[in-house]
């Protein structure tokens, strides 16, 4: 693997998941931003989430191991800040994998991952991660995470 | 070099806040506080880790671990308030709320900064300051508005605090020089908003505003209340202790 296919990459990287939030990729987090083929080298742009998210050096590691345990070593990991990371980036898709897996995906209102009310309360405006906040639905009175929007 | 003492600055300020901050956690008066405070002081940790990261590449030799846990005292320029200690949950959450609303108008000004990573940065960190000052507006009118006692203490926190706000919008020379050239911010500039946003809160929560009086000065030059030593020989135990020990 050292013909530049960032392709490839692209692919091997959608198959980590969040550490998380196991049920989304870090690809459909949005947090990998490029991959560039320079130098005989991949240089992979990584944005945290939060700037303080514990998630973003786990995910890093879990890269490295991802990409060597596919023979691939020719490679950088690199921070970016710019554009500041937000869930508008976050495909139908993959909100509705975040539905299904329990969270309320990111939305102006939470909307309940259950029985979908839109009959809901905010418990917290901190959740058990910095990108979630915790509520409860009026309707069948389950408690949830909503994936807060920035 | 100047470029550095503004980066560190704002790094220091941060990076006080979040260990401030993070002694709450386990101690929270409810589990839901203690969780949103514990949140807050993790976002403050990161941000103040890019603009350590920032600082030691503008250093070329330090590392970023290296400004936060070998530099003594004298050589922290935090502000002031963000060292205070915690006192009572109301005395934190007046705290809080002065240093984010002025947080947020800080970064809001400096995501316009000519220097990108400076402006990356501060996009990022506004973003998340932004729900800090919700968090803990919103804290200030239900104690100020909540019992004859909460009020009685919320108002008792915010007179004893008020001295170490005007550090917000002191400007030496440095802070001139990095303004006048595009990269910094007129911290002067943002009393008038910061003011409003402080005055409307009080408004709502039924609390009055403390006369001017007189108002603490010098971390920027590196001179501090006795609160910083005691946070700093705990935060930087470990590397003082174990000089090589790796994460």
């Amino acid at each position: 693997m050292q013909n530049g296919n960032t392709n490839k990459i692209w692919e091997l990287l959608n198959t980590v998941p969040d550490p998380e939030i196991p049920a989304i990729s870090v690809v459909e987090l949005g947090v990998i931003r490029n991959v560039i083929f320079q130098e005989n080298s991949f240089i992979i742009s990584i944005t945290p989430t939060y700037s303080g998210c514990p998630a973003v050096k786990a995910f890093q590691d879990d890269i490295k191991i991802c990409l060597k345990e596919n023979g691939i070593e020719n490679f950088e990991l690199k921070i970016v800040y710019s554009p500041a990371w937000t869930t508008d980036w976050m495909a139908e898709e993959t909100k509705e994998k975040l539905r299904k897996y329990g969270i309320s995906p990111p939305s102006e209102k939470a909307i309940c991952p259950q029985c979908n009310s839109k009959s809901t309360t905010l418990v917290s405006e901190f959740g058990a991660t910095a990108c979630k906040s915790f509520h409860k639905c009026n309707d069948c009175l389950e408690p949830f995470e909503h994936f807060k929007c920035i | 070099m100047n470029l550095l003492n503004y980066t560190l600055r704002i790094a220091d300020s941060s990076l006080i806040s979040a260990q401030r901050l993070s002694e709450w956690c386990s101690k929270g008066p409810t589990l839901e506080e203690d969780i949103a405070l514990s949140n807050i002081s993790l976002d403050l940790f990161g941000q103040a880790n890019g603009f350590l990261e920032y600082a030691s590449e503008i250093d070329g030799s330090k590392s970023a671990d290296d400004f936060a846990f070998k530099r003594n005292e004298r050589e922290f320029y935090n502000l002031k308030i963000t060292e205070q200690e915690n006192g009572h949950f109301g005395d934190t959450i007046a705290r809080l709320f002065f240093c984010s609303a002025f947080n947020f108008l800080f970064y809001t000004e400096l995501s316009k900064s000519k220097d990108e990573t400076l402006s990356a940065l501060a996009a990022k960190s506004l973003k998340e300051v932004k729900y800090h000052l919700k968090h803990s507006k919103s804290w200030m009118i239900r104690l100020g508005d909540g019992t004859e006692e909460s009020k009685l203490k919320i108002q008792e926190s915010l007179n004893s605090i008020w001295q170490f706000t005007g550090e917000f919008f002191e400007m030496d020379k440095i802070d001139i020089e990095i303004s006048d050239s595009g990269i910094g911010v007129n911290n002067t500039s943002l009393k008038e908003e910061w003011n409003k946003i402080v005055n409307d809160t009080l408004d709502q929560a039924k609390l009055t505003r403390p006369e001017d009086m007189y108002m603490q000065t010098g971390s920027k030059k590196g001179l501090h209340t006795e609160c910083l030593g005691h946070l700093l020989s705990e935060m930087q135990y470990l590397p003082r202790a174990y000089p090589d020990a790796k994460w």
